[in-house]
């Protein structure tokens, strides 16, 4: 079945392209040092920017195509028993997995994502994103923030928001990687993620 | 012990009537100081003409004013005019030679002066003479060129709000810098556009409000608060990772006083950094550093136990 239509596949490729690029510098630009650097300082601000804007503009047409066409409906759930669905999902990843058990939501035309996906993807795409994004709008703009947040310093709330951000969105990559190769075989999502077949 | 409250007793009175007499010294000079205030403290003065006998009101020159309340609220401020200038000044019109008077260098008086040993005087004009501006310019460039004799009045060592200071140290250099009235006082050449010049600065404005030219442009050294020792351009600081990391710079120069006590608060590095901005590179936090670590390890070592079980299980 056909389930990743190309502005998908195209929005995912850029998104994961300028995330990696995005935490490569970001991370020098947190542990940058006299004596060893993985890239120099103002390069590492330069293509972070540069990729950070990228990835903003990428991520607001993903919400347009989000809202205008069918696969929006992936990322809806009626609140009602998704406690219950994620639980099972994950019982399945801890202990059903290793028992060679059915997988309890397996993909289908209606059904592009687990339980599990389904509310991380939402978190991810709709919560974190939005937050990293603004804020990181605000550390290129610093003249504009306000001096005093909270009676914090405007510009240190606003930077730890999106070093947090960041630290918890490369977690997910790191987690929603791992999970991609559990399909068929271990590299047959990540094949459906390039011809757009499952 | 008896001796020792006499000697406090003398101690503290002596020191009473010395306050005393630095209050009557002010308000005894504000009334010698006030005459020459009277023409050289508003834009127009006027005068009784004896030729044309009448009295007539004149236009000051702009460069010839001293702003009194900046003059009383100075390092100096207890001065007499004529402490400095001469005292046939006090005569008007001014004799033309008069505009000839050699003026005191700091030096002059503060050389080996006990009570401001911990200025170090001596080490700041050791370093002024090694800096770009003395050693091209020798004679003209004076310590007056950057310390305003009727209004220079200490701040990075006392005042602080450190942001007040950054723009008062920096509005030193600008005063030539971004005005070429005063820098050709020195050179005949145009100024460089300081905009332009540190067009490789990205985010400038912030930067310039929150780090001073002299962190950039000098060679710090420790016996001296204010580093005096401005190198050539092709010296300063580029490497951004200077200032930017957990060995910054800026404690060694603009945060020289907080530095001892406040390299370290609540895990963040350099914390002192932190009362006025926030510095990249320089302000990350001990404490998140080891849990996000731990936690990311957790999560990785997680993975690899499942990926195994679901290898060997399979
Ligand atoms: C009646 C007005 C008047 C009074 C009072 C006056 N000045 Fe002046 N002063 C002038 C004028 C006008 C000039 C500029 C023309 C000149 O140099 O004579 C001037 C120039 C000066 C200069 C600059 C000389 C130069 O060309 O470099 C100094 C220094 C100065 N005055 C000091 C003083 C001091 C100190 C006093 C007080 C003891 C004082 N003046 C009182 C009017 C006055
Ligand atoms: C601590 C010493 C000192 C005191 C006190 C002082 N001056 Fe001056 N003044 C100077 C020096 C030094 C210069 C020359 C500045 C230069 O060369 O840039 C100067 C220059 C001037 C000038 C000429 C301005 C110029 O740029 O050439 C005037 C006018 C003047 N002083 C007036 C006064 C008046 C009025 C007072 C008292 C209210 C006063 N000064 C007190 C040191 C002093
Ligand atoms: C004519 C002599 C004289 C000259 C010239 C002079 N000073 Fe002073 N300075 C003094 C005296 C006297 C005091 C103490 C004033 C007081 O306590 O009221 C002083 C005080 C100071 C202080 C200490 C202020 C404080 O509150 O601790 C500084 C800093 C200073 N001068 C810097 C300079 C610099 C820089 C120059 C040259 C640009 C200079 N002085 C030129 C005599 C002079
Ligand atoms: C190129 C400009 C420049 C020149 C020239 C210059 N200074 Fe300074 N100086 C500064 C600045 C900027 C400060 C910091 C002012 C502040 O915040 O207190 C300063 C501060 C000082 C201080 C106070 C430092 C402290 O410990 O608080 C003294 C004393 C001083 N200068 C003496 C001198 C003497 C003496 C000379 C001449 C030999 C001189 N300066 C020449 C720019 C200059
Ligand atoms: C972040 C460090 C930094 C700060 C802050 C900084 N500069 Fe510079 N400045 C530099 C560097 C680096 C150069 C050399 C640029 C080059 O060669 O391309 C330079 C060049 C200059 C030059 C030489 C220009 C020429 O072409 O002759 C002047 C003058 C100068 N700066 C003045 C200032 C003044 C005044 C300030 C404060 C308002 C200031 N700088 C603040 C780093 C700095
Ligand atoms: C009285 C005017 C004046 C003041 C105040 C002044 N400068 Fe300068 N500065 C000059 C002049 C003039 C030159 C050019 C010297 C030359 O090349 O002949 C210069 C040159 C420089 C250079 C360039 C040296 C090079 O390699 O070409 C730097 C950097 C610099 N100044 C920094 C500063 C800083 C930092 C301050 C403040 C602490 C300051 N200046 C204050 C007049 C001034
Ligand atoms: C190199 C890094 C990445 C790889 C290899 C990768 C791989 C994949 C694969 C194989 C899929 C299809 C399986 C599925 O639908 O679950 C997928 C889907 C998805 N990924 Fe990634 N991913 C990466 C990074 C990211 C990042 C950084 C984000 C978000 C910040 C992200 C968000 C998503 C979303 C939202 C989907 C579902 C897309 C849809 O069909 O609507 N991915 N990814």
């Amino acid at each position: 079945m056909y389930l990743y239509p190309l502005w998908v596949r195209l929005w995912h490729l850029i998104n994961a392209l300028m995330f990696l690029i995005l935490i490569v510098t970001g991370l020098s630009l947190q542990y940058s040092s006299v004596e060893y650097t993985i890239i120099p300082f103002n390069y590492a601000v330069s293509i972070h920017n540069i990729t950070g804007i990228i990835l903003a503009v990428g991520y607001v047409l993903y919400l347009f195509a989000n809202r205008f066409t069918s696969n929006g409906q992936y990322y809806q759930f009626p609140i009602k028993g998704m406690a219950g669905r994620v639980w099972k999902q994950a019982r399945y990843y801890a202990y059903g997995i290793f028992k060679n058990e059915d997988a309890p939501f397996p993909v289908a035309i209606g059904r592009k994502f687990n339980p599990l996906q389904k509310i991380s993807y939402v978190f991810v795409m709709y919560f974190f994103m939005p937050i990293i994004i603004i804020t990181g709008i605000g550390l290129f703009f610093p003249d504009l923030l306000p001096d005093k947040i909270f009676g914090m310093l405007g510009l240190h709330l606003i930077d730890l928001l999106h070093i947090f951000m960041g630290f918890i969105l490369s977690v997910f990559m790191v987690v929603h990687i791992y999970f991609c190769t559990i399909g068929s075989t271990p590299l047959s999502n990540f094949k459906s993620m390039i011809n757009g077949w499952h | 012990m008896k001796q020792l409250i006499i000697f406090n007793l003398i101690f503290t009175i002596s020191i009473l009537t010395f306050g005393q007499d630095y209050i009557t010294e002010v308000v005894e000079h504000s009334e010698e100081n006030s005459k020459c205030f009277y023409c050289h403290g508003s834009p127009t003065y006027s005068y009784y003409n004896d030729v044309l006998e009448r009295k007539v009101t004149k236009r000051m020159n702009p460069y010839f004013l001293v702003d009194s309340n900046l003059y009383y609220d100075q390092n100096h401020k207890s001065f007499d005019c004529i402490d400095c200038h001469a005292y046939e000044f006090r005569e008007f019109p001014h004799d033309n030679t008069l505009q000839m008077e050699p003026m005191p260098t700091c030096l002059d008086c503060h050389e080996g002066d006990e009570a401001m040993a911990h200025y170090n005087f001596e080490s700041i004009n050791d370093e002024f003479h090694e800096s770009v501006h003395s050693t091209k310019h020798s004679d003209e460039f004076t310590c007056w060129m950057c310390h305003n004799p009727h209004s220079y009045k200490i701040n990075a060592r006392n005042n602080k709000n450190v942001k007040e200071t950054i723009i008062y140290d920096n509005n030193i250099c600008l005063s030539c810098h971004a005005d070429i009235n005063k820098y050709q006082l020195i050179s005949p050449k145009v100024n460089p556009n300081v905009i332009d010049m540190h067009d490789w600065l990205p985010n400038q404005l912030e930067h310039f409000a929150h780090v001073r030219c002299i962190e950039c442009h000098t060679h710090t050294s420790d016996n001296v608060m204010v580093a005096h020792h401005i190198q050539t351009k092709d010296k300063a600081v580029k490497k951004c990772v200077e200032c930017h990391s957990s060995s910054s710079t800026l404690m060694a120069s603009l945060y020289k006083f907080q530095a001892q006590e406040n390299r370290r608060k609540y895990g963040f590095f350099n914390a002192a950094i932190l009362s006025d901005t926030y510095l990249i590179g320089a302000n990350r936090n001990l404490y998140l550093n080891i849990l996000s670590g731990v936690i990311f390890g957790t999560i990785l070592l997680i993975i690899l136990i499942h990926a195994l079980l679901r290898i060997l299980l399979k």
